[in-house]
C-alpha cells in the first residue's frame, strides 16, 4: 500500500534524501540496506525532496537502498505488560522479552492546556536533607541534576526514586555506559522496584539518532498512566547527550547555530520535553527528574543553561555534595508551608549563614586575622557540611530541622542569626545551656 | 468571491513554502488544510510564486500538495466586554473552554470565539443619532465587572471620513454581535457597530490624542523598586536575569499588588505551571481596592514553553493589543511580558529556517527593532474626551548563560526606561529581591525624595567599596569608621532592599509605609555612630538588623509596629556619637 523507493540522493551525517511525493512530515520510513532494517524520520521536505535521519546511522546504506515510507509517525506500545520490561531508545526489547504490539501510541504529542493542570501540593521525601530541607522535591516538578562528569549522578538519581513514593519508575537512559545502565537494572531490581519500572535504554555503543526518541517514549508512556491516575517518576539521563544528538542532526541540516554549534530552537526542543511533568486535574502525575553533566563545570554552557531556563529547579552536584548555592527547587515555597512552621525560616537562615562562612573561607585563604564571627562561621560551616551536607544522611525532615537549630545553637547567639523573635522562643534550643550546667554538677559534686 | 488557494510544496519545522496563484498579503492569516484540520498560519515572506508561511501548530502530519486557504486577513484580535478574567492562549483561544472541548491536550486546529456569544451585557447608549464621531469615541457603555467598559466606533474605520451616527440602540441587554450602533460617513456608505470588534494585533491602536511623558509613579509595593527603580504609568521597564534569579516571582508580586486597574500577563514560551498558580490562585485573591477577586482586574494571555513557536511571537502582540484596547477607556494597563527573550527565540528560529543572513548570536538583523517597536506601545495617552489612559510594559529577559551583554538585554535596554538587573550573587545568598542595587537604574521619579535616594545610594555605593577594599587588606586593615560604613550598606540592604514576598505584610508596602519607614532608615544611615571595636559594631548591626525586621513583619502603625520602633530609636540613641 506505501510507496517504496530505491534511489536515495544523497547521503550526509545520518541523514538521507530521497525524491519523494505525498509524504508526511514527521512520517516514519523503513530503510532497507544490505546491513539491515532501520526507521528513518522525514525531517523536511522541499520541493518533492524528503530529508529523513535514519535511526540506525547511515553508514552502511547504499544508493539503492530501499526506503519504504509508513503512513504514521513514530508509535509506540502502551499496557501494563510493559511493566518490568527493558527496551532500546526506539522501543524494541532489550531484554530477550517478546516485542510488544498492542494499543499503539504516537510519541511527541500536544501539550497539556493549562487549564488542566493543578497547583502540586505534595512533597517528595527523599531522606536527603539537602532535599528535603533546602530544596523540597514536589510531586511533578521537573528538576535536573547539574553535574560534572564523574560525580555519583546515577547512584543518587536511584536512590531518590527508591525513596520516592511513586507508582511507576520509567528510565530513559541517552548514551548510557553500560555498566550504568547495569547498575540502574541490578539496583531496582535488587530493590525489588523493577516490577513497577519500565526503562528505555539506549547506550554509548547504539546509533546515535536513537538517542533522540528517548524522552519522547519514555513521556508519552508516562503520561498514558498518568491518565489512568498513576503517580509516574520519569528519569532520564542524561539529557546532555540527547542535546549533543540534536547538535548533531542541526549541523548535518547545515542549520545556522545560535551558541557554541547548538541550534537556535534547543530551548524549544528541551521544553517540549520537560513541560510533560505534570500533574493533572482529576488524574495522575508525572515528576521528571533529569542528569545533566555540563561540559567543563560550566553552567553557562548551552545546555545546562536552557535547562535551567526551563525546569523547575536544579540539584547542583559537586564534589559528592548536593551544593546549596546554585541548588534551587521552585516548587519548594508551594509544599514547606505545610511541613512545619520553622521550615522555610531555617532553609533560609542556615543558607544565609553558610554564604557568610564562604566568605570567611577566603578571607582565612588570604590569611586575615579571623574575628570572634568569623570563628564562629568556621565551626558552623564545619558541622553543616558534615551533618547536613553528607549525602549519607539519610533522615526524615523533621529530624533535619531539629537537627538544624542543634547545629544553629551549637555556633551561635539566638539574635545572630536573624531568626523572628517567635520562632527563637518557640524552637531555640534552650537546653543546651541548662544540659551543660546540668551535667557539669554532678561533676563539682563529686569532687 | 472564489477562495485563494495554495498548495503546500515545501515543509520545514513550523515553516511551510506554499505556491500559490492569486494575490497574496504579507502577515495575512492562512489556514493550512491537514484532511478536515485547519491550521492557522501566518505569510512572513513572499518571493516570487511562493509564499512562506510559519504555522501557529505542529506541521507533523502535514503532506506536500496539501492545500492552503488565504483569508486576505491580518492577523487579529476581538476586542469588547468580556475580555477580563480569561485565560487565552497566544492566539486568543480560551484554553478553559478549549478544555471543555478537548479534554486534557491541545488539539491542533481547534479555534474558539474569544468572547463568549451567549452572553448577554446591559448597554446603555451615549452618543446622539446625528453626532459626528471618530474612530474610538465612545457610543455607549456597559458594565464588565468594576469597570464601565466603553463601547467605540471601531478603530479601523478610516480617519478621514466624516462619520455620523445613524442610529443607536436603545438601552438593553445585548449579545456581543449584536448591532448597537450604525454609522454613515459623507458618501452614504453605513457600517454597523457591535459590542465587539477586531484589530489587527501588529499595529497599535492610535485613537487617542496625544501620547504624553510618563511623571505619575506606578507603585508596585516592592520597596526597592518604588524607593530605588521606580516603574512609572505608561513607562517601560526590563528584568534581565539568569535563570532562578527571581524574574517570575517578581512579576507575579506585581501582578498582585501594583496600584493599576487592570493586569495582563503575557506567559511567554514559559512555564504552564506558573500559569496555573495565577489561574487558581486569583480567583481566590481579594483586590484590597475593590473588594472583588484579583481575576476580575487580571487577564492572561499565555503561550507556554511547550505550544508551538509560532504563536509564542503572536502571544505578545495579542496581549498588547488588549492592553491598548482598555487604555481606551481611561484606565491605567500594566502588561506583564515574561520573557520578552523567548519571543525574541521565536523570532531566530523562524529567522534560521528563512535563511536570512544572522546577526549577534544568529538573531535576525531586526531584533532590535522589532523590540523598540513593541517596548513604543507603551505609554500615557490622552483620550479624545479628555481622560487619561497608560499601557505600562514589563518584560524579563532571559540571557544566555546570564550574561547581559547579549542582542536582547542589550536592544532593550536601549528602549527601557527602568532596568531592574537580577543578580546570581544575590540570588545564591538568598537576597529576594535579586535586583542588583548598584547596577540597575530607572529614569522615573520615586515616591520618596530624590535627596534621601541619592544618600541611601551613596552608602550603598561606600560600603560596597569598603568590602572590596577588606577581601585585600582584610578587617584588620579598615578603619572602624569604613567597617561602619560596609555595616550601615548592609544593613540598608538586609531591612529595606530585600523584602519577604511570602510574608503576609512584609510582601507589599504601601508607599505611605515607605516614606516613613525609608525616612527613618536614612536618618539611621546619617547617624554618627561610635563602637569599641568592629565586633561590637557587627554586633550592634546584627541586633538592629533582627529587631527592623521583626518591624517589617508588623502591621502597619499597630501597637507592635509603635513598640518596635521605639525599640529601634532607643537601640540607635545608645550608640550615636554626638560628639
Ligand atoms: N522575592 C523572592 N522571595 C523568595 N524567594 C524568591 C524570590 N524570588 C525568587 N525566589 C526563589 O527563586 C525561585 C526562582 O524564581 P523565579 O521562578 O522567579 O526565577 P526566574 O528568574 O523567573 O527564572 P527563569 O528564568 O528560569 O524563569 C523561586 O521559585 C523562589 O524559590
Ligand atoms: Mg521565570
Amino acid at each position: 500500500m506505501h510507496k517504496v523507493y530505491h534511489r536515495i540522493e544523497r547521503i550526509a551525517g545520518n541523514v538521507i534524501t530521497v525524491h519523494a511525493t505525498g509524504v508526511g512530515y514527521r512520517e516514519l520510513a523503513q530503510v532497507t540496506s544490505p546491513r539491515g532494517t532501520s526507521l528513518a524520520q522525514v525531517i523536511r521536505i522541499e520541493g518533492g525532496r524528503v530529508d529523513l535521519q535514519v535511526f540506525a546511522g547511515s553508514r552502511g546504506i547504499s544508493t539503492d537502498s530501499q526506503v519504504r515510507f509508513l503512513g504514521h509517525t513514530m508509535q509506540v506500545p502502551f499496557s501494563d505488560a510493559l511493566l518490568g520490561r527493558i527496551f532500546t531508545g526506539s522501543g524494541q526489547p532489550r531484554d530477550g522479552g517478546p516485542a510488544i504490539y498492542e494499543n499503539l501510541i504516537e510519541i511527541g504529542g500536544p501539550s497539556v492546556n493549562p487549564a488542566k493542570r493543578i497547583i502540586p501540593r505534595n512533597m517528595v521525601r527523599t531522606g536527603i536533607p539537602m532535599i528535603d530541607v533546602f530544596n523540597t522535591l514536589v510531586e511533578s516538578q521537573k528538576l535536573p541534576i547539574f553535574s560534572v562528569a564523574g560525580e555519583p549522578y546515577n547512584p543518587l538519581l536511584a536512590r531518590i526514586a527508591l525513596q520516592a513514593e511513586v507508582d511507576l519508575i520509567i528510565l530513559g537512559g541517552m548514551g548510557l555506559k553500560y555498566d550504568d545502565y547495569l547498575f540502574f537494572r541490578d539496583t531496582l531490581e535488587k530493590e525489588g522496584a523493577l516490577s513497577r519500572s519500565i526503562m528505555f535504554i539506549h547506550t554509548a555503543a547504539d546509533p546515535v539518532v536513537e538517542c533522540l526518541l528517548v524522552p519522547d517514549i519514555s513521556l508519552a508512556v508516562a503520561e498514558q498512566f498518568a491518565l489512568q491516575n498513576r503517580r509516574v517518576l520519569v528519569l532520564l539521563t542524561d539529557m546532555t547527550n540527547f542535546c549533543d544528538a540534536l547538535k548533531e542532526i542541526a549541523i548535518t541540516m547545515e542549520q545556522i547555530p545560535s551558541n557554541r554549534g547548538y541550534p537556535g530552537d534547543l530551548y524549544s526542543q528541551l521544553a517540549r520535553r520537560y513541560e510533560k511533568a505534570v500533574d493533572f486535574d482529576t488524574a495522575g502525575s508525572i515528576t521528571v527528574l533529569a542528569v545533566t553533566t555540563m561540559p567543563g563545570d560550566d553552567v553557562t554552557h548551552p545546555v545546562p543553561d536552557n535547562t535551567g531556563y526551563i525546569t523547575e529547579g536544579q540539584f547542583y552536584l559537586r564534589n559528592g555534595r548536593i551544593e546549596p548555592f546554585g541548588s534551587l527547587s521552585r516548587l519548594k515555597q508551594l509544599v514547606n508551608a505545610r511541613t512545619r512552621e520553622d521550615h522555610r525560616t531555617i532553609m533560609n537562615t542556615m543558607i544565609q549563614l553558610y554564604a557568610s562562612y564562604k566568605e570567611t573561607l577566603e578571607k582565612q585563604a588570604m590569611g586575615f586575622r579571623m574575628s570572634q564571627w568569623d570563628r564562629k562561621l568556621l565551626k558552623y560551616g564545619q558541622l553543616f557540611e558534615e551533618r547536613m551536607m553528607d549525602l549519607r544522611v539519610n533522615i526524615p525532615l523533621e529530624r533535619a530541622l531539629d537537627l538544624g537549630w542543634e547545629i544553629l545553637a551549637e555556633c551561635f547567639e539566638p539574635e545572630e542569626t536573624a531568626i523572628p523573635t517567635r520562632l527563637i522562643e518557640k524552637f531555640w534550643p534552650r537546653q543546651r545551656a541548662e544540659i551543660e550546667t546540668a551535667s557539669a554538677q554532678p561533676a563539682t559534686v563529686g569532687t | 468571491m472564489s477562495e485563494n488557494i495554495g498548495k503546500i510544496i515545501g515543509i520545514n519545522g513550523n515553516l511551510l513554502t506554499v505556491e500559490f496563484e492569486k494575490p497574496v498579503t504579507q502577515n495575512e492569516v492562512a489556514y493550512a488544510m491537514r484532511g478536515d484540520l485547519r491550521l492557522k498560519s501566518e505569510v512572513i515572506r513572499v518571493r516570487g510564486r511562493h509564499a512562506e508561511l510559519q504555522v501557529f501548530e505542529e506541521t507533523t502530519g502535514l503532506r506536500e500538495g496539501d492545500a492552503v486557504v488565504f483569508t486576505g486577513e491580518l492577523l487579529s484580535v476581538e476586542l469588547g466586554p468580556g475580555l477580563l478574567g480569561q485565560v487565552f492562549d497566544g492566539l486568543q483561544n480560551p484554553l478553559p473552554k478549549l478544555a471543555e472541548k478537548c479534554g486534557f491536550f491541545l488539539q491542533p486546529g481547534v479555534y474558539l470565539d474569544a468572547l463568549p456569544r451567549d452572553r448577554r451585557w446591559a448597554f446603555t447608549p451615549i452618543a446622539k443619532v446625528g453626532q459626528v464621531v471618530r474612530p474610538g469615541d465612545t457610543l455607549g457603555t456597559v458594565p464588565e465587572g468594576i469597570f464601565s467598559h466603553r463601547i467605540m466606533v471601531p478603530f479601523a474605520l478610516s480617519k478621514e471620513r466624516n462619520w455620523t451616527v445613524d442610529s443607536v440602540a436603545m438601552a438593553g441587554e445585548y449579545a456581543v454581535e449584536d448591532v448597537i450602533a450604525r454609522l454613515r460617513n459623507e458618501r452614504n456608505e453605513t457600517v454597523d457597530v457591535r459590542l465587539v470588534q477586531r484589530w489587527p494585533v501588529k499595529i497599535p491602536i492610535r485613537a487617542y490624542e496625544e501620547r504624553l511623558r510618563p511623571t505619575e509613579p506606578l507603585v508596585t509595593q516592592i520597596r526597592i523598586i518604588d524607593t530605588m527603580f521606580p516603574v512609572a504609568r505608561g513607562g517601560t521597564y526590563c528584568i534581565p536575569g539568569p535563570f532562578g534569579a527571581g524574574k517570575t516571582v517578581l512579576q507575579q508580586l506585581t501582578s498582585r499588588y501594583a496600584d493599576v486597574d487592570i493586569v495582563v500577563i503575557a506567559a511567554c514560551g514559559e512555564r504552564a505551571g506558573e500559569v496555573v498558580e495565577t489561574l487558581r490562585e486569583f480567583p481566590e485573591l481579594q483586590d484590597p481596592r475593590t473588594g472583588r477577586t484579583l481575576m476580575e482586574r487580571t487577564l492572561i494571555v499565555c503561550n507556554t514553553s511547550s505550544m508551538p513557536v509560532a504563536a509564542r511571537e503572536a502571544s505578545v502582540y495579542t496581549a498588547v493589543t488588549i492592553a491598548e484596547y482598555y487604555r481606551q477607556m481611561g484606565l491605567n494597563v500594566l502588561l506583564l511580558a515574561d520573557s520578552t527573550s523567548r519571543w525574541a527565540q521565536a523570532l531566530r528560529e523562524m529567522s534560521g529556517r528563512l535563511e536570512e543572513i544572522p546577526g549577534e548570536e544568529a538573531f535576525p538583523a531586526y531584533l532590535e527593532s522589532v523590540i523598540a517597536a513593541f517596548y513604543e506601545r507603551a505609554g500615557l495617552v490622552r483620550l479624545y474626551d479628555g481622560s487619561m489612559g497608560s499601557v505600562t510594559i514589563g518584560g524579563t529577559v532571559s540571557p544566555a548563560g546570564g550574561n547581559f551583554e547579549e542582542p536582547v538585554t542589550q536592544s532593550t535596554l536601549k528602549v527601557v526606561g527602568a532596568f531592574h538587573g537580577l543578580s546570581r550573587e544575590r540570588s545564591d545568598q538568598r537576597r529576594y529581591p535579586a535586583i542588583h542595587p548598584l547596577e540597575s537604574w530607572s529614569k522615573y521619579e520615586s515616591i520618596v525624595p530624590a535627596e534621601q535616594v541619592a544618600l541611601a545610594r551613596g552608602v550603598l555605593f561606600r560600603g560596597n567599596d569598603v568590602s572590596q577594599m577588606m577581601k585585600v587588606v582584610g578587617e584588620e586593615g579598615t578603619s572602624i569608621e569604613d567597617f561602619v560604613t560596609y555595616l550601615k550598606a548592609e544593613y540598608l540592604d538586609a531591612v529595606y532592599l530585600q523584602q519577604d514576598a511570602y510574608h503576609p505584610v512584609d510582601a507589599a508596602t504601601p508607599p505611605t509605609r515607605q516614606r516613613y519607614v525609608f525616612d527613618r532608615i536614612v536618618r539611621i544611615l546619617k547617624t554618627k555612630m561610635s563602637f569599641e571595636s568592629r565586633d561590637a559594631a557587627r554586633r550592634f548591626f546584627q541586633r538592629l538588623t533582627q529587631v527592623t525586621k521583626d518591624w517589617n513583619r508588623s502591621e502597619w502603625e499597630s501597637g507592635e509596629f509603635r513598640e518596635i520602633e521605639g525599640r529601634i530609636n532607643k537601640m540607635v540613641a545608645e550608640v550615636a556619637d554626638y560628639a
